[in-house]
């Protein structure tokens, strides 16, 4: 068993059972720090998959802001002063069933899939360069658009909240 | 052992399967928004994962990268929407919103 | 100036009248000056055609232009032939004559409607209606077909019912031009007739090809008698918009109308296009249609003159007067002068439109008062007024020195060389009559209206002089009756540059056995040997045989000393009767009192058509109204019970079986759609779930 292996299952195991918590637990502000935990996961993922800037990203963006946000709002919509900030659910039963079902049906198409990979697979590189490359040279036109995106977010999020 | 192709898939879609299951039957709007985190954390995998044994790796990664903007952008404006419900109806549960208005 | 530049003019001179029309009658509820645009058009109209009468005339005298573009192709037809029907305009001496002297009457008319028709609240539509007949009137003088001239004739029919019901609050101006309109329809009926006759002979409207063919030896259904048939049935139209017997009824109902448009209409120009159509036929007519016409003439030149000798509305009488100078023209053509009865034509438009303005005049001055019993003494209150009618009385009676005296003398003379030639004498006879009962009551209505005592005082003192607008036009008139217009000879108009450069007769087209006998050329021994292949059209530039050229010069003299003594003697008993008071009218009326009152009846004529034809017309009337309520009502109303028992029948199997269908069905999905309900819950969520399991059940299908 190699470290590349090994960091392949832990990772896995981290995302998959605070990815439980996430969707199970009861107390919403659980459910937002078993998230954070798996988007470390999942950043560690990024990294074994070469991506190391995405990785970075991730974290960045994901744990720094998105999270953040995410906690924000759990305690602006809840009242503080309640001990537990607890949440309900419903249609448990036929849910899981359903979606047993079709985790299941995914992971057996998956297995059975034969995909097609390369021969042998390069070792990656920093892969900075080649990303910004691409962002300035295919995608440039996407690229101004996000750019415009995020503003016109930004502004009718603050807008939208402001009401 | 090695790791291939698919353990990423399978873990990316186990990861998708909670992330749906975290939609379908949580309440709360903010629980809600978290579902759709990790579903989009799952496709992220994908990218990834796809783009790195095809040896394309930048062009998984861009795509990944645009993927992770347009999730900051959705979920700034969900949760402003999310506040904006709170404040109308003193209540994010997503069952007992059924209306456009007040 | 070339053909090109003629056309154009023709044509704009043809369209600007309809231009003036529609401007005038779209703008003219908005702007009440709008009036001054349609006199200003009629002006420049005028203009161009003094312009094209010159033109024409001095360097263009025998030439002629024609112009035209295929309107309907229908190519070759089975069973007929080929058909194309053209528009066309065509323009000759005669068309440019006729031509000025429309745009001269209509820019007069229009001149004196100014002050004439002031105050009037339709004042603007008036121009507008005039506008419309200047243009339908133009289109019949260009026009080079039957079609177009069928076109345009009922044109000016439209517009002469318009302008005669003008004031239609008067029952009795909206019932003279309802009169008016259906008469004409009579004869017009007759001219479809003719039209459709040359039509399916000669697949063409156009008059020179039909001219061709008949030269060609082609007649209708190959016989004489038909080709008879189709030129009378042409006249027939004449007869209606001439006012000619047994059709001249709606005339003396027509001056209803305002007077500058009996002037217009009704005296110079329309029922002028009645002689103008036959003079465009004239060609085809032959010898026995032209001798119905002659018949015709005669008739319709003797009774109108013998109603108006004792008619005492002043329109009236010239309404008769009318209708017996227009028998006069159509008597000229049946004897063949076609020349002459063109000359009429033109001079009697004048002095007529003249005489018509002139009443006109007076009708102002008297504050609407035509009764010529209320007038008298009037030739100081009107001086100018007086002059000109006198000038045109003089003109209309066949005095020398007037150009009335020129016409009227050539008819009388070339009536009188057919009656030598022909043995017909009672042209003559009649037409030296009617000369003696023109100058008699034309006489009679200027001494009672202006000379003598005023017979109504009030009326006299409140007499007033026109303004210059509509005296103006009356003495243009009068001075266009004076005989140097056309001739330098004031005794002979035959060396006139009218008659012998600009009228030229057209030569017969029809077979030389149907012909008068002076209208075929005798062959002399050397022409037929020498000129074989010139001979055809010799015959066709000689219209009158050499026979007839000598009798007209023999017929000349005595026929103009004739028709002078019995001027003479018809004035001279006017002004024995009601200047000298000789004779008193009264008893010699009572002596005679039967004749009187047939002529003061203008001979019953109205009485008898009431009588016969509108009687008989009610008569089918009532029993078509009979038939329709009884026997087409019943098959309708029986019918309708019929459709009501089957509609009984089928709204049964509607509300049973079709409703009982839609029911169920609707209970049906009543039922379906409680049992899906369950699945819509409104929440995302749920559907997500339902999507979740679609997708699987899709993967198990396709994988």
């Amino acid at each position: 068993m190699t470290y590349y292996t090994f960091a392949f299952y832990a990772f896995a195991a981290i995302i998959l059972l605070s990815a439980y918590a996430v969707v199970t637990s009861k107390n919403v502000i659980y459910s937002a720090f078993s998230l954070m935990l798996t988007f470390f996961g999942v950043a560690g993922f990024y990294a074994l998959l070469g991506a190391d800037f995405i990785a970075i990203v991730q974290l960045i963006v994901y744990v720094g802001g998105i999270l953040t946000l995410m906690l924000f709002g759990v305690m602006l919509t809840n009242k503080i002063t309640e001990t537990e900030i607890k949440t309900g659910v419903f249609q448990v039963l036929p849910a899981s069933i359903i979606i047993g079902m079709f985790s299941g049906v995914l992971i057996a198409s998956i297995s059975n899939n034969r995909w097609t990979v390369a021969e042998k697979l390069n070792n990656p590189q920093n892969s900075l360069v080649g990303i910004g490359s691409i962002l300035m040279n295919e995608y440039i036109l996407i690229f101004e658009l996000l750019g415009v995106l995020l503003l016109i977010a930004l502004i009718g999020a603050a807008s939208i909240a402001r009401k | 052992m090695n790791i291939t192709l698919n353990h990423f898939l399978i873990v990316s879609s186990l990861l998708f399967s909670f992330g749906l299951y975290g939609i379908v039957t949580r309440k709360n709007a903010v629980m809600v928004l978290m579902g759709i985190e990790l579903i989009l954390n799952a496709a992220n995998i994908n990218f990834l994962a796809f783009s790195r044994y095809s040896n394309s790796i930048d062009f998984g990664q861009v795509a990944a990268l645009f993927v992770i903007i347009l999730a900051a952008a959705e979920s700034a404006i969900a949760l402003a929407i999310v506040l904006n419900i709170y404040k109308t109806f003193v209540n994010i549960n997503v069952d007992e919103i059924d209306k456009l208005r007040e | 100036m070339n053909d090109i530049s003629f056309i154009q003019a023709a044509l704009a001179v043809l369209f600007l009248p309809l231009f003036g029309f529609t401007v005038t009658l779209f703008f003219g509820k908005r702007f009440s000056k709008m009036y001054l645009f349609e006199v200003a058009i009629i002006s420049i109209a005028l203009a161009i055609s003094i312009y094209l009468l010159f033109m024409k005339l001095v360097y263009f005298t025998d030439a002629k232009f024609v112009a035209q573009i295929p309107w309907i192709n229908m190519g070759d037809m089975p069973g007929f032939g080929k058909m194309v029907i053209d528009l066309g305009i065509m323009i000759d001496n005669v068309t440019v004559i006729m031509l000025f002297v429309v745009c001269l009457i209509s820019a007069l008319v229009h001149y004196f409607s100014i002050a004439y028709m002031k105050g009037d609240k339709r004042y603007n539509r008036y121009f507008a209606y005039l506008g419309i007949f200047t243009f339908s009137m133009l289109g019949i003088v260009f026009a080079h077909n039957m079609l177009m001239i069928y076109i345009f004739w009922e044109l000016v029919g439209l517009s002469s019912y318009l302008l005669i019901g003008f004031w239609y609050e008067k029952k009795s101006a909206s019932d003279a031009s309802k009169k008016a309109f259906l008469v004409n329809r009579v004869g017009d009926i007759g001219m479809l007739a003719g039209i459709l006759l040359l039509f399916t002979t000669y697949h063409t409207f156009t008059f020179d090809v039909i001219f061709e063919q008949i030269k060609a030896g082609q007649l209708p259904f190959n016989s004489g008698f038909w080709m008879t048939v189709t030129g009378i049935l042409l006249f027939c139209g004449a007869i209606g918009k001439s006012a000619q017997f047994p059709l001249h009824v709606w005339l003396p109902d027509a001056m209803e109308g305002p007077t500058p448009v009996s002037a217009l209409i009704h005296a110079a120009t329309m029922v002028a296009a009645g002689v103008y159509l036959t003079l465009r036929i004239f060609p085809l007519l032959t010898g026995d249609a032209l001798l119905f016409i002659a018949i015709i003439g005669a008739l319709s030149a003797f009774i109108p003159a013998t109603i108006a000798l004792t008619q005492n509305d002043i329109k009236k009488v010239l309404a008769y007067s009318t209708i017996s100078q227009l028998g006069y023209m159509t008597m000229a053509i049946g004897v063949g002068a076609y020349s002459y009865a063109f000359f009429h034509l033109v001079t009697h438009a004048f002095f007529k439109a003249g005489l018509f303005l002139g009443s006109g005049s007076v009708i102002h001055a008297m504050h609407h008062e035509q009764d010529i019993q209320q007038m008298g003494g009037l030739k100081n209150k009107l001086p100018i007024t007086y002059y000109t009618i006198l000038m045109y009385s003089l003109a209309i009676s066949g005095i020398p020195l007037t150009s009335g005296f020129l016409s009227k003398d050539g008819i009388l003379a070339s009536a009188y060389a057919f009656g030598g030639l022909t043995g017909h004498q009672i042209f003559a006879y009649t037409g030296f009559l009617v000369a003696l009962m023109t100058a008699f009551y034309m006489f009679r209505l200027v001494f009672l209206t202006f000379h003598g005592e005023p017979r109504n005082q009030h009326k006299y003192d409140h007499a007033h002089e026109s303004p210059a607008l509509m005296t103006a036009p009356l003495i243009t008139l009068a001075i266009l009756s004076v005989f140097a217009f056309y001739t330098a000879n004031p005794f002979d108009a035959g060396k006139g540059w009218v008659m012998s450069s600009w009228i030229k007769t057209p030569g017969s087209v029809v077979p030389e056995v149907l012909r008068y006998p002076f209208m075929v050329e005798k062959k002399t021994e050397s022409a037929e040997n020498a000129h074989e292949a010139a001979i055809p059209e010799q015959q066709v530039n000689i219209v009158h045989s050499e026979e007839y050229t000598e009798a007209m010069h023999h017929a000349h003299l005595p026929a103009m000393l004739l028709s002078l003594l019995v001027a003479l003697a018809g004035i001279g008993t006017a002004y024995l009767f009601y200047m000298k008071k000789v004779v008193d009218v009264d008893k010699l009326t009572s002596k005679i009192k039967p004749l009187y009152l047939f002529s003061l009846n203008k001979w019953y004529f109205d009485e008898l058509y009431a009588a016969t034809f509108v009687a008989f017309t009610m008569g089918v009337s009532k029993v078509l109204a009979w038939f329709d309520s009884y026997i087409v009502d019943g098959i309708v109303n029986g019918s309708a019970s019929i459709t009501k028992y089957l509609s009984n029948a089928s709204n049964l199997f509607d509300k049973y079986v079709v409703d009982g269908l839609v029911n169920f069905m609707a209970i049906f999905s009543g039922f379906l759609g409680i049992f899906v309900r369950k699945f819509q819950t409104g929440k995302v969520q749920t559907y997500i779930v339902m999507v979740a399991f679609s997708l699987i059940v899709l993967l198990f299908i396709f994988i």
